[in-house]
């Protein structure tokens, strides 16, 4: 203690030696919270090492969740793939794990991911255009040919069709024989997200929380090793909030989807295990590593305090981080580059355990081969080439850091409690008002890069007069469309299409009970009948959701 | 007798099934905030529903977000249906991912002005100002 006194008196002096207010820029976190010159002891000396800060791999696992970090084992290096056709995916799949890509990440069509079959004259336009189309359990067993589904993880970009995509994954295993116990990868699942930001919702709240629901139980006991939900800020904070809120937003969802399990009769510890998080890595690398730090405690704190959590894997928060995509530029677009090594570099040191780097095209396009490549040596580079993996939470006991880290914290608690007293996140997603929120703050963010308040290098700062760089966007094979109706129309052909009737109406029938609905969905997804379909049993029981603006 | 400036009345619509609207939300607020009345759509609307409303509501612009690169594919939809019904005198803007090489299709097409993402507030105002009615009365 006394020597803190004596730090803040000498800091105080060193202050009125050195610094003359009037020369020195203002500077504040994102959040708005005013910054000092320099940080000191004094501003960690309000904390319990112990208690807040402590060892990696235990309570509250500010400092990572697994004890030895990155000399145990590596991230996960993950790039988001997918290609019109199932065969490009395919082959480009078997490309990336040749190139020592250790999990798989499917970016699926939005006619797919929002339930249209690629027939559907209303999607015609979206066939392949920016993921694999998958109509029927065919298309996956293309897509996964001759790739070891026990060797490898695969991560699923997929919320509202999130049961369907996992069924037909299962049905694969099942097929060729293997255990589901062997079988593993992440399921985004995160519907409430999708009323926030992705705008990927297909039916309203409730009927989505309780298939999402559905799905956690039916992997507790058949696919245990299958992350049920990847609860996600990252899209809130692409679409303009603070990182604060990101936060703040992500764990009120979580709130939900736990509680939703616990109605079920779930004890915490048999679901928690397997919830996943995906994050937001900006440009702001010491904001970005305490934000990471920050929610590791909150949630640790959270899960044993209020919901009496006894397996301290429930109060680990695993977290996948993209770079964010709203930091690149369309502008010289190999500045992207070493944008996405900072935020790789930033997302190594906040502790992930899978990370996404963002291709420099990204911003306008499914990236090119080579920009993929690019991203995937960005992050080799800082894992084999750097002594970012060479201890765990190497930023930690920075001043700066560990005082970002406690107000960050603070802050999202706030942001939380201000949520909870204005009727929860379900209430404010019906109404609209947190979407209303988001968009005003975009507004306000794309002001500021207008107005060059906030600089982007290319863009508002040293901007160049040479010819710019025109953006090649990735072509939509027009035979795509062309090749899935037709397999499409062949397959339909070939199945058994009263028995698939059958299933449809027992889909519906299950959708109307409060049964669960994977097993229904297996059945029928077994006998290839298409997302289509099913989607529209669901439909004819859960209604659409009408978006409120 | 005097000059009036009436209300630009703009219908902001996301067609296709692209949920990213977080640039077609901050032109909804740029141009309200310059006094512009805009009707925003909401997501994944077809192209009969965008004209509808587009007739319904009397507009002078009707502005289209696309960011999932099927802009080429809708434009020429929304073109033939405005002629169809025959108020293709309606200006159609869009905004969204779009290269240079298709901004001079889309003009071929029929469409008056494109914003690729990255352009600036001032092009945006400056050419919606330019649309602004001016009625003497």
């Amino acid at each position: 203690m006394d020597d803190t006194k004596k730090i803040i008196k000498e800091k105080e002096k060193w202050f009125s030696r050195q610094i003359d207010s009037s020369k020195i820029k203002d500077r504040t976190t994102s959040w708005g919270l005013d910054l000092n010159v320099v940080y000191t002891p004094e501003e960690m000396s309000d904390g319990d090492y112990i208690t807040e800060i402590g060892f990696p791999g235990e309570f509250p696992f500010t400092r990572g969740v697994y004890p030895s970090m990155y000399r145990g084992r590596l991230w996960t290096m993950r790039q988001y793939a997918g290609f019109g056709n199932p065969e490009a995916t395919n082959a480009r799949f078997r490309s990336l794990l040749d190139q020592g890509q250790s999990g798989l990440s499917v970016a699926f069509d939005l006619p797919t991911q929002i339930g249209y079959d690629s027939d559907d004259p209303r999607v015609e336009e979206e066939v392949g255009r920016v993921g694999v189309a998958v109509d029927t359990l065919k298309d996956m067993e293309i897509i996964f040919d001759g790739i070891p589904l026990d060797k490898i993880t695969s991560s699923f970009t997929v919320n509202p069709t999130a049961g369907i995509i996992l069924a037909m994954y299962v049905a694969i295993a099942q097929k060729r024989g293997i255990a589901l116990d062997k079988i593993g990868g992440t399921l985004q699942n995160d519907l409430l997200k999708e009323y926030l930001a992705r705008g990927t919702q297909m039916f309203p709240p409730d009927p989505s929380l309780r298939l999402i629901g559905d799905i956690i139980e039916y992997c507790n006991s058949d696919v245990p090793k299958m992350n049920t939900i990847s609860i996600c800020g990252y899209h809130m904070r692409e679409a303009g909030c603070s990182l604060v809120q990101e936060v703040a937003y992500c764990l009120s969802n979580a709130i939900i989807y736990i509680e939703e399990m616990l109605k079920r009769g779930i004890h915490i510890d048999e679901f928690a295990p397997r919830l996943s998080f995906l994050l937001c890595c900006g440009m702001n690398i010491f904001e970005e590593v305490a934000k990471f730090r920050a929610t590791r405690r909150l949630w640790a704190k959270m899960i044993k305090t209020r919901y009496h959590a006894k397996n301290s894997k429930s109060m680990m928060l695993r977290m996948f981080s993209g770079c964010s995509a709203t930091a690149f530029t369309d502008r010289e677009p190999l500045n992207n580059i070493a944008r996405g090594a900072i935020m790789s570099l930033v997302a190594v040191l906040a502790g992930n355990q899978a990370i996404h780097t963002t291709a420099y095209d990204e911003a306008y396009t499914i990236p090119t081969e080579e920009a993929t490549r690019i991203a995937l040596r960005t992050q080799q580079i800082i894992a084999y080439e750097t002594d970012a993996t060479a201890v765990a939470d190497p930023m930690g006991g920075s001043y700066f850091l560990e005082h970002l880290t406690n107000e960050i914290e603070k802050e999202v608690e706030k942001e939380m409690a201000r949520i909870e007293a204005n009727g929860g996140m379900m209430k404010g997603i019906a109404e609209g008002s947190i979407q209303k929120d988001i968009a005003r703050q975009a507004y306000e963010q794309a002001k500021k890069i207008q107005s060059g308040d906030t600089p982007v290098v290319g863009v508002n700062k040293f901007v160049s007069d040479a010819d710019e760089y025109d953006v090649d966007i990735h072509q939509a094979d027009p035979d795509v469309i062309k090749h899935q109706v037709q397999r499409l129309k062949e397959i339909k052909a070939k199945r058994n299409t009263k028995q698939v009737h059958l299933l449809l109406d027992e889909i519906r029938r299950t959708a109307a009970s409060s049964n669960n609905l994977m097993g229904p969905i297996l059945a029928a997804v077994h006998e290839y009948a298409t997302m289509g379909e099913i989607c529209n049993a669901l439909k004819d029981v859960f209604g659409e959701y009408q978006e409120n603006f | 007798m005097q000059n009036q400036t009436f209300p630009l009345r703009v219908l902001l619509a996301k067609p296709g099934l692209d949920g990213h609207d977080k640039g077609a939300k901050i032109v909804a607020t740029l141009l309200r905030d310059a006094g512009v009345e805009v009707i925003y759509t909401g997501l994944r609307q077809s192209v009969d529903q965008i004209i509808s409303v587009a007739i319904q509501e009397d507009v002078d612009v009707i502005a289209l977000s696309i960011l999932s690169g099927v802009h080429l594919e809708i434009s020429r939809k929304i073109m033939n249906k405005l002629r169809e019904e025959g108020v293709d005198t309606i200006p159609v803007t869009i905004g969204g991912v779009i290269s240079k090489k298709d901004i001079k299709e889309l003009k071929k097409i029929g469409i008056t002005e494109v914003f690729p993402v990255g352009s600036s507030f001032d092009s945006i105002l400056e050419f919606f100002k330019s649309r602004t009615k001016k009625v003497e009365i």
